[in-house]
């Protein structure tokens, strides 16, 4: 018996298993709470099939099919909603990526190591302040007493203070700013190592034939951080939906209301503080199922591109 | 050959002196663009908050005063919520690391029958998650909410932690665990006697995700605990000064608290220094670790 189970690679016995009980039994607890907290949650997806009412629970509630998703859809403030999260999700990957990686580059030609030092542990100092800090200080910067525009109107770039948070046309690039002064030092961390990973040979060579700086840059640094590139890209692809919560809330005002909702603020809009939980619940599933969509296109396209890929 | 390169480097060497001084005046300008934000919130918070009003005030305070850090610390609802988010951090921390680790130690072993079904599970959940309100509701129906316990149960095991865990533990050589089991070593001995004293530098990394994560929050106290004011955090009040700030910033009530010069904004600033305090003095001292934490979980994970 024990010669088959060998042979057919699976190697599920009782012997095997009396002599894995530890593991097992720990195993067994952390697939309880992985069912309650993460699994469980997914159940509840059967409120956006109902008009679902608290004092008729679960199972009592009136089974209403799609209905909560035409709702959603007719709505003009949702189709919004959805513009918003996918053009800040999308502007701040490219601007955060974009950031890092010329900051990384940068950073990599400087010669002296202690000053290399003292500026990559300066960039990581944003990382770790919140968002409530962070939206603080932005808001005091933009306000009208703020420095910024204390600068612009003393070098006669505006003719007198604006309130950049009153109009809708500034605030995903704000929202951008935020995101790329926070994270630049930090996503960075990886590009870094990533160049460190490049063979210098490859530099020394190529310093022997002439090349300058920029070419340098141009034709061994970039091919040869593409393979961290093109995963951090599909990594994050798949966040682009979730890229939009803390900021926008913390940051939105009734002023530009119509550009800085997000998907999140409208679930937490309608199906917490309205209490239409069918509703919120609903928006919730579109999120998910086109982030997961998002992330298996970009894979595919990884796939076909031959490139590495995530799964 | 030596000197063939001695000649491009000559001809370069202008091309090569602008790169340097451009990329010199980049990075000193990144560092300004980076700290100034923090340094004049500083220089907010030691400054009279009424002489404030007037403007102006960017590198050096003005009129010194310690009024707003001593306005911070009357606050009741600051102290409780310091209070609070100082349990949550090191409770959380500690409760989470320990239980990625022991999770990433069950799905690193090669021997285990499940190990990659159990993966599988974890790394779903990264991708799918209920979302915001059937959490809300099993939280509520376990009786979560308006708890402390909110604040560490639902958190405690996080898939890409435990897979930055794993993928160290991977990388430590079989041989070890094997002549422990030899000297009849259990898994909970290998585990805590020789696997994790090994894993020192991830663990730091991942401790410091989690103490950042807990110290940060704010949005977990809004969501289910926000009628209990016992149970309030550091950033959940510092958010409601913020929106109190921005509202009224020249009603009635700012000109009642100019008159004991300190006004809401000098007194956020103060906030905003005493929160961020621990964290900016102790990251420095913790880079070497999450910089190679970050790149074995990022690049293999």
């Amino acid at each position: 018996m024990a010669s088959i189970g060998k042979v057919k690679k699976e190697r599920i016995n009782w012997k095997e298993i009396k002599k894995q009980k530890v593991l097992l039994l720990l195993s067994a607890g952390y697939v309880i709470y992985g069912f309650i907290f993460c699994y469980l949650p997914l159940a509840g997806w059967l409120m956006a099939f109902e008009n679902y009412k608290p004092k008729a629970g679960f199972f009592h509630s009136e089974f209403i099919g799609l209905g909560k998703f035409r709702q959603l859809f007719l709505d003009d403030g949702f189709i919004r909603v959805i513009r918003n999260t996918l053009a800040m999700g999308v502007i701040n990957l490219v601007t955060t990526m974009v950031a890092a990686i010329v900051f990384a580059i940068l950073l990599n030609e400087v010669k002296s190591q202690g000053g290399k030092k003292v500026v990559q542990t300066i960039s990581y100092l944003p990382h770790f302040l919140s968002w409530i800090i962070v939206t603080g200080i932005l808001h005091d910067a933009l306000s009208g007493t703020g420095i910024v525009n204390d600068l612009l109107v003393r070098f006669h770039l505006l003719m007198e203070p604006l309130n950049f948070f009153a109009y809708p046309k500034y605030f995903w690039w704000i929202v951008a700013f935020a995101n790329v002064w926070k994270e630049t030092g930090w996503n960075a961390i990886i590009y870094l190592a990533s160049i460190t990973a490049i063979d210098t040979a490859l530099y020394e060579a190529a310093a022997i034939d002439g090349a300058g700086r920029w070419a340098r840059i141009k034709y061994i640094t970039l091919p040869g951080i593409k393979p961290t590139i093109i995963i951090l890209l599909l990594m994050n692809a798949g966040n682009v939906l979730n890229a939009g919560f803390e900021v926008q809330y913390l940051l939105g005002n009734g002023l530009v209301q119509s550009v800085s909702q997000t998907i999140d603020i409208y679930v937490l809009k309608w199906g917490i503080s309205q209490g239409d939980y069918s509703l919120g619940t609903a928006a919730g599933i579109f999120k998910s199922v086109v982030s997961i969509t998002i992330i298996l296109i970009a894979n595919e396209m990884a796939k076909r591109a031959g490139e590495e890929r995530l799964f | 050959m030596i000197n063939h390169r001695m000649l491009h480097r000559r001809k370069s060497s202008l091309g090569n002196k602008v790169f340097v001084f451009l990329n010199t005046i980049f990075m000193v300008l990144f560092v300004i663009i980076t700290l100034y934000p923090v340094w004049n919130t500083l220089v907010l918070a030691f400054n009279d908050g009424t002489d404030a009003l007037r403007g102006g005030l960017y590198l050096w305070p003005r009129k010194w005063t310690l009024q707003n850090y001593i306005t911070v610390l009357h606050k009741k609802n600051l102290l409780v919520g310091a209070y609070i988010t100082v349990a949550r951090t090191v409770i959380g921390t500690l409760t989470a690391l320990a239980a990625n680790a022991l999770l990433a130690y069950i799905v690193s072993r090669k021997r285990f029958i499940f190990k990659r079904q159990l993966s599988l599970f974890w790394v779903i959940t990264m991708y799918v998650n209920g979302g915001m309100i059937p959490v809300f509701l099993l939280y509520k129906g376990l009786g979560l909410t308006n708890s402390f316990l909110v604040y560490i149960i639902p958190g405690m095991v996080g898939a890409f932690n435990m897979m930055v865990i794993r993928t160290y533990m991977v990388g430590i050589p079989d041989s070890l665990e094997e002549s422990a089991q030899l000297d009849g070593a259990g898994d909970l001995v290998i585990f805590t006697k020789i696997i994790s004293p090994l894993c020192k530098p991830v663990y730091a990394t991942i401790a410091l995700f989690c103490a950042v994560g807990h110290w940060n929050s704010w949005f977990d106290a809004m969501l289910y605990n926000r009628m209990n004011s016992n149970l309030t955090t550091l950033q959940y009040e510092l958010m409601k000064l913020l929106s109190s700030v921005s509202n009224q910033s020249n009603s009635v009530e700012s000109m009642k608290n100019a008159v004991a010069a300190v006004t809401p904004t000098s007194v956020r600033s103060a906030a905003t220094i005493l929160t961020m305090l621990p964290i900016v003095c102790l990251y420095p001292f913790l880079q070497r670790y999450f910089v190679t934490g970050l790149t074995i979980g990022g690049v293999k994970g």
